[in-house]
């Protein structure tokens, strides 16, 4: 359980526009280890989708600054795209947001997967789809769902159909980008929890799970990691995230989402007011500042570092113990 | 703020300028406009006039040479360009505007009668072959001026227009702002005027640089099997003029090819334009 | 409660594939509810279940196939004319807040077009547009005369409940108002809204898939499957005791923070439909949509 599959050591991923950087991705710390499914949490804009993106592939305009992404040892940050070629699927894999809306409407599943992975020079002959057809019955998928054609599945259908094919080759680390975001509520346990499945199954090693939603991580994330505005606020594990929540953000965040016996009438929840700041050419100091309550003087000059205050609890917050004290967040 | 920064705020402004294609394209169309427009003035003959000797080639005097009628094929060329852009400017605008009222209107009540009307009409017109309604019409008029055969142009090139912006209005129709104008009680005009077309600004833009080069080479089409203007001049009647006194054979490629060139470049400069809009519009094509 | 102001009565939208095709889909069957004064009642349902729609009728972006809409007692699906009349007291919020502003206008231009279209006078115009951003929580100096793309989500909201508050409407059809919206902003969008119904006596047709903040703001509670009404009744009667398969299974896929769902329970989304026919099928004593409890009825047969 110990050993580290992806150490990301003061990352910088930057989007270059005509008018700067916006700083998506500023010098962020965090590793995952093996078996682990790790969700990432955040709103809008925070840069979950980047970072996981940004592991698979530096698509312009984002830039690669500084900092290092090492999968099982390797910096993948330097890599060339060739020989990243080679690390995804088998490796690293990706399930896009928006990829159940990918597949081609003209071909039929079973096309449309040979034709995918025979651009991984793979031979999709018979011996190959039986394996399709084994993940298949994992997912609870009628064999003849490779005869149809994408108008004829279900979103739901669709994105275990997306989770098959992206896990075809046993990565080691898969990135899901908020594949539950767009099903039914009825789906989206299924789907959620079919992650864990695969991971206990050891098809795939591990997973990063990025989503907005925090009720579903705590569903399946071993630990969550709250980002904001382009750093990390939080990592711990699930229940000392939502139990136990030391930096301002989180503590808002997991105050202001429903709970389940608590109706207006009777007692109301708070947001956080404002919105999360610009990220262009944004400087230095802590990002939540403009939000926070216990922002002083330092917060605006210094950006909080990560700091470990107990085991497997990273925070970066100068102010995490005047709040931490504060009960009525 | 200087100049630079303020074009950065408009981007698409500021995309268009540092496009090449745009640029290239945007020159070489507006020194042929300014030639066609001050054309009478720098020709050095009447176009119809005996300017020299028949059969010259290309000269400082003759700078296109000239016919075998001893017309001065530089000051045809001036001449014509202006009927050229005639019927690009008015063909091309009355293709552009027939296709967007239609295409509106269908898109707007798309699934109703109307909408089926007009979708019909524009699917009969689509499969009928242009240049044959082209021929029939052209052969039936006894006085063809460069408006009328523009008019023609300009009444047979909308279907595709109106099927394009039908699509688009479709798809805009969806938006919410649209169902908000409408539950704010805006007409269905103001809805179509503020919140289609002046959205749909750059792909309609796009629409009538296309329209209008296609107004051009139909015209030239037109000219050069005989039913071009029965007066005046364009660039396709001089060629068609050429061709028929077998201009390339007897060696006056000058006459045959020059105005063809500035055709061509014409056009190309159109294309240029358009091409390189498509990437000023289209934020993942541009250029960082 | 208090007095009903609309109601909606046998509802049915079909869709025709095509304008010659005979085939058909039933968008919504056969759907009645009550709306009453100042309440705020939650339409839940998934993609496809017909909720949308509803909100789209009562609007009267589309024309009903079967049924009546009452709102004060006239039917207004019959009644073809008199729009304006009927958007001064019964106006909409959409989903996507950024698709609900045409990009290339300033945003007072929904504040302009209500004032143009609804409102006689111009005469306090401006306080009137102030009164109503202060009372939604925002400065009019920094949120007046600027473009869509310059504001956040949550604030562009906010400015369509302004909107509505300008006009003090009766009945507010909110669809997916916060589906768009961060957690951490949505919950002020949610309270600034009830808080209106409170005061104003504003009743707001909440239509949303999430069960969780219809939970926690509504009065009342329909669930949609299908184009049909399945359940309907006061809210903590029908998430304290569901009774059609379908809200049962749909109040056990919340994600509920604090709460981990048992991992043994094999989840299957196809086994509902089987669920959903036994259950009509094994109903034969009660027909129809029937009620359980007070104030809590459910479908029992199709």
């Amino acid at each position: 359980m110990t050993e580290k599959i992806l150490d990301v050591k003061d990352l910088k991923l930057y989007y270059k526009t005509l008018k700067g950087y916006v700083k998506a991705i500023d010098g962020i710390n965090f590793d995952i280890k093996r078996g682990e499914i790790l969700g990432i949490a955040g709103e809008s804009g925070c840069g979950k989708s980047t970072l996981g993106n940004g592991l698979i592939l530096l698509k312009k305009p984002l830039n690669y600054i500084s900092g290092q992404a090492n999968l099982n040892g390797k910096n993948i940050m330097n890599l060339k795209n060739k020989e990243m070629n080679t690390l995804r699927f088998k490796d690293i894999s990706i399930i896009p947001q928006f990829a159940m809306d990918a597949f081609s409407p003209t071909k039929k599943i079973k096309t449309f997967i040979s034709d995918i992975v025979s651009q991984h020079n793979i031979n999709p002959d018979e011996k190959f789809f039986d394996k399709v057809r084994e993940r298949l019955d994992m997912v609870n998928l009628n064999h003849s769902v490779l005869n149809n054609y994408s108008i004829e599945l279900s979103g739901g259908m669709k994105q275990r159909l997306v989770m098959v094919i992206s896990t075809l080759l046993d990565p080691e680390l898969l990135i899901c980008d908020e594949v539950t975001s767009a099903l039914d509520v009825s789906s989206q346990r299924f789907v959620a929890n079919m992650i864990g499945d695969f991971r206990d199954k050891k098809i795939i090693g591990s997973a990063i799970f990025i989503t907005h939603d925090l009720s579903i991580l705590y569903q399946i994330a071993d630990r969550i990691m709250v980002m904001y505005a382009g750093h990390i606020a939080e990592i711990a594990d699930s229940d000392t995230i939502v139990k136990n929540p030391k930096h301002p953000y989180t503590k808002a965040l997991i105050s202001s989402l429903p709970k389940n016996d608590v109706q207006y009438k009777d007692e109301q929840l708070s947001g956080i007011d404002g919105t999360p700041p610009n990220l262009l050419n944004i400087g230095e100091g802590c990002r939540f500042r403009f939000r926070c309550k216990y922002a002083t003087d330092i917060c605006a000059k210094q950006t909080p570092v990560q700091e470990e205050i107990s085991s497997g609890h990273t925070l970066a917050c100068w102010n995490y113990k005047k709040a931490g004290s504060d009960k009525n967040v | 703020m200087s100049f630079i920064d303020k074009l950065k705020k408009n981007d698409n402004l500021y995309f268009a300028l540092r496009n090449k294609k745009v640029i290239i394209g945007a020159v070489i169309f507006l020194a042929l406009l300014i030639t066609a427009l001050i054309g009478p003035i720098i020709a050095p003959y009447d176009y119809e006039e005996f300017a020299g000797a028949p059969y010259a080639n290309p000269s400082f005097q003759h700078l296109m040479g000239t016919s075998i009628f001893g017309r001065d094929v530089f000051s045809q060329v001036l001449y014509g360009l202006r009927s050229t852009f005639v019927v690009g400017f008015v063909g091309g605008t009355l293709g552009t505007v027939i296709g967007l009222i239609i295409g509106f209107f269908a898109g707007y009540r798309s699934g109703s009668m109307l909408d089926e009307i007009l979708m019909m009409m524009t699917n009969i017109l689509l499969v009928i072959p242009t240049i044959a309604l082209l021929i029939i019409l052209s052969a039936y008029l006894p006085y063809r001026g460069v408006i009328t055969q523009s008019m023609i142009i300009g009444f047979t090139s909308w279907p595709w227009v109106a099927r394009a912006v039908r699509s688009q209005t479709l798809s805009l129709r969806n938006k919410e702002f649209v169902n908000l104008s409408r539950i704010s009680g805006a007409s269905t005009f103001k809805i179509i005027k503020d919140d289609i077309a002046y959205n749909m600004f750059s792909y309609v833009f796009m629409v009538y640089i296309l329209q209008f080069a296609g107004a051009i080479l139909t015209s030239v089409s037109l000219d050069f099997i005989g039913l071009g203007p029965t007066k005046g001049i364009s660039l396709g009647l001089i060629m068609q003029d050429a061709v028929n006194w077998n201009a390339i054979q007897l060696g006056m490629w000058w006459w045959a090819i020059l105005p063809g060139v500035v055709l061509t470049v014409l056009v190309t400069s159109l294309y240029f334009i358009n091409t390189g809009l498509d990437e000023v519009f289209n934020p993942t094509l541009r250029e960082m | 409660m208090s007095e009903t102001i609309m109601k909606i009565d046998h509802l049915q939208k079909d869709f025709s594939i095509g304008l010659m095709s005979k085939k058909k889909v039933h968008a919504v069957n056969d759907v009645s509810f009550d709306i009453k004064k100042g309440e705020i009642i939650s339409l839940i349902g998934e993609s496809g279940s017909g909720k949308t729609t509803i909100g789209k009728l009562i609007l009267r972006l589309l024309r009903p196939s079967d049924g009546h809409i009452y709102y004060n007692d006239k039917d207004i699906t019959t009644d073809y004319k008199n729009k304006r009349d009927y958007y001064k007291k019964v106006q909409g919020i959409f989903q996507d807040p950024f698709a609900s502003f045409n990009p290339l206008f300033k945003i007072d231009r929904i504040f302009d077009m209500i004032f143009k279209n609804f409102i006689e006078s111009d005469k306090n115009k401006k306080e009137k547009i102030n009164d109503a951003l202060k009372c939604v929580g925002m400065n009019p100096e920094f949120i007046l005369r600027k473009y869509p793309h310059q504001l956040s989500g949550g604030q562009l909201q906010r400015l369509l409940i302004a909107r509505a508050l300008i006009m003090d409407v009766d009945v507010l059809v909110a669809d997916e108002l916060i589906s768009m919206l961060d957690a951490s902003t949505r919950i002020d969008v949610l309270n600034l809204l009830a808080s209106i119904c409170k005061e104003k006596g504003m009743a707001v047709l909440f239509v949303t898939h999430d069960l969780s903040l219809g939970y926690y703001i509504s009065d009342t509670t329909l669930i949609m499957h299908r184009g049909n009404l399945v359940e309907k009744g006061k809210t903590s009667l029908i998430y304290n005791n569901p009774v059609h398969p379908y809200t049962q299974m749909l109040l056990k896929s919340i994600p509920d923070i604090g709460k981990r769902w048992d991992k043994n329970e094999k989840f299957l989304p196809e086994d509902i439909n089987k669920k959903i026919d036994d259950f009509y099928k094994n109903s034969d004593i009660k027909k129809g949509f029937i009620e359980v409890e007070d104030d809590h009825k459910v479908l029992f047969s199709l």
